[in-house]
């Protein structure tokens, strides 16, 4: 069965409106919003800019208003923790939206596809769904990829800052502080990245500082910021990589999928041959 | 062998596979989603001139991979890496036999490197003992995600683990090619983590650990264990194919690799069937740092004639012709060693600029 993107169900809305963009009715919509603040955390951005939710669907039942979301990842071998998270989160943010009753939200056609749907719904946490594979929850996994977001974002603003004029050098890094940064979309990034870690926004404090806030001594400079580079290069190569194999393996995906010019490179969205859809809706 | 303006090389393609992804051989539907991951991973990143059909992806046989590596490929040597996957498919998924008797029928060409699992305990050293004395082996693949009964995956540093090692060591495996891939117990942590690498390189000086895709998706990571230990290489399996679609992605992979590890610890890898060898080698020495990341050195034709070929045959002890041959290079050693020709070029750069 071929999937439209963000298809619903007609005539089962409790709202009948729908955006002629989108598909959505105005309560699809809401829950469609509702599923930005949840993030991949190793891309560093939303679900709904990264094309991962296929569909919302409200609909009235006789146990009241109930979401469904589907939600499809660029592999079947995506890592499975990650996927969790994201679809626990996505059911948590759902539940919060004060006229929903019920959630359903199903992670399709992924390796652990039956084991996750099944947790979901029984809420059964990481832990209870995952088993002897788990041992403590996933806030550490969640602290790791905070703290490289926040390198990368450092870079970008480092990096900028080296660029915008040829004689500073890389070792001139570790002197350069938060006023000295223009306005620009990579400094706003960097403040938020910093607010995460709970580091203090002054304006005299040093952009090249570690996850605890802690600067480099002079000598060091040259290798946190190098060692920051390949964090950040591989942040941006898999947030494209990632973002192209969805669209490879979802025909159409790529209209769901909101721009990203970091790391961004003209050959992002080459032709490719089409194919038949191999992935089957569960 | 290939040769561009006046250049020759030597082309040692340092991780094959023959594989066996057909519905026939699938054990359940976790065979499909491998070989489907796989191919949307051709599909995403060939040119379209080099695209194949789900049908010819599925399968290629011994004749197919002469032709695309030797005939057509450029390639004068071929190491297979087989994967296992015996909880995806019925007769696995690199085909041992079929393998095996190509690389003793072509032993100028081929090299047939076996796996192991070390939650196989005995029984799998005895295999891994009689492996080795029927190929000859002189290195393993291992693939740390493999499934496993109730388990899905293992790490280097587990005390089994360690026990296959000091196995290889007797049996003369020097070199060790470690695929990451994402389910490892417990999922809590990152399952891409190579901080296993790391022990194990520490206490086996004496083996080679080749990390696949150059630890992709967690390059700083690979890079950063990599430029402390002598004896961690890295393989360019999966990384290569980006010189098409995200050439900047790719040159900045490369720059780093040079920066953290140097030019002696990179093999080039088609990883074949995944791609063919043919446009890889001829993309890779036409290619060049783009001028405005000047972060980087530029790639120099001496680094070249290594990555594609001669690192890995110097490894594996290959037989490489004389006129192919560079000057020995230096002894590999430890920490970032690109400082000093990036610091060279930002003065050329200088120069140029007048300044």
């Amino acid at each position: 069965m071929s999937i439209a993107p963000l298809e619903r169900s007609a005539g089962r809305s409790p709202d009948q409106s729908t955006d002629q963009s989108t598909g959505r009715s105005a309560r699809e919509d809401q829950a469609f919003r509702a599923l930005d603040v949840v993030m991949d955390p190793e891309l560093d951005e939303p679900v709904t800019d990264l094309g991962f939710v296929r569909s919302v669907d409200v609909a009235q039942t006789d146990a009241g208003v109930r979401v469904s979301v589907h939600l499809r990842l660029p592999t079947s071998f995506c890592s499975p923790n990650f996927a969790y998270l994201m679809a626990s989160d996505a059911k948590d943010a759902l539940t919060s939206l004060p006229w929903v009753d019920t959630v359903v939200v199903e992670l399709d056609d992924h390796h652990d596809s039956d084991l996750i749907n099944a947790g979901l719904a029984a809420d059964a946490g990481y832990r209870g769904t995952f088993r002897h594979e788990a041992e403590r929850d996933l806030d550490e996994l969640r602290a790791t990829f905070r703290r490289k977001a926040h390198t990368a974002a450092m870079e970008r603003c480092l990096t900028d800052w080296l660029r915008a004029d040829r004689d500073r050098a890389e070792a001139d890094a570790g002197r350069v502080r938060l006023r000295d940064l223009p306005a620009s979309d990579h400094t706003d990034s960097l403040l938020r990245r910093r607010e995460a870690l709970g580091l203090s926004l002054g304006a005299d404090d040093l952009v090249l500082v570690d996850a605890e806030g802690r600067s480099y001594a002079e000598g060091e400079v040259p290798m946190a910021l190098r060692r920051a580079r390949s964090t950040r290069i591989s942040v941006d190569g898999n947030a494209h990589f990632c973002r192209g194999l969805l669209r490879t393996r979802y025909e159409g995906s790529g209209a769901d999928q909101t721009q990203r010019s970091d790391g961004a490179e003209p050959g992002d969205h080459h032709h490719l041959i089409p194919l038949t859809v191999k992935e089957t809706h569960r | 062998m290939y040769s561009k303006d006046g250049e020759k090389y030597y082309i040692c393609d340092a991780h094959i596979a023959l594989w066996d992804a057909r519905p026939e051989n699938q054990r359940n539907v976790h065979g499909k989603q491998f070989i489907d991951c796989f191919y949307d991973y051709h599909r995403n990143l060939s040119p379209e001139s080099e695209l194949w059909t789900y049908e010819e992806y599925l399968y290629q046989g011994g004749d197919r991979l002469m032709k695309d590596l030797f005939t057509d490929g450029y390639v004068d040597h071929a190491i297979f890496q087989p994967a296992y996957l015996g909880e995806f498919y019925e007769r696995g998924f690199g085909q041992e036999e079929e393998a095996a008797a190509l690389a003793q029928a072509h032993p100028d060409k081929l090299t047939y490197n076996h796996h192991f699992d070390p939650r196989n305990g005995e029984a799998g050293l005895d295999a891994l003992r009689a492996a080795a004395e029927k190929y000859d082996l002189k290195g393993v693949k291992l693939y740390t995600a493999e499934w496993h009964g109730d388990s899905r995956g293992y790490k280097l540093s587990d005390p089994e683990t360690y026990r296959y090692f000091e196995v290889c060591r007797e049996l003369g495996i020097r070199n060790i090619h470690v695929h990451k891939g994402p389910t490892i117990r417990p999922l809590d942590r990152d399952a891409f983590d190579v901080a296993d690498v790391d022990h194990a390189a520490t206490d086996f000086t004496d083996l080679n650990f080749v990390v696949e895709h150059v630890g992709l998706p967690r390059l700083e990571d690979f890079c950063w264990i990599a430029t402390q230990e002598p004896n961690v290489y890295g393989g360019l399996a999966v990384a290569m194919p980006f010189i098409h679609t995200r050439p900047r992605y790719f040159a900045q992979i490369i720059g780093e690799l040079l920066y953290w590890i140097g030019e002696d610890r990179i093999f080039f890898s088609s990883d074949y069937a995944l791609w063919t060898p043919k446009w890889l080698v001829e993309s890779f020495v036409d290619f060049q740092i783009p001028e405005d990341m000047t972060e980087y050195a530029p790639l120099t034709t001496a680094q070249k004639k290594k990555i594609l070929g001669l690192n890995a045959a110097k490894v594996y002890g290959l037989d490489v012709p004389a006129e192919l041959q560079l000057p020995d290079a230096d002894e590999t050693t430890t920490g970032p060693r690109g400082a000093d020709d990036v610091a060279e070029r930002a003065q050329d750069t200088n120069a140029l600029a007048g300044v």
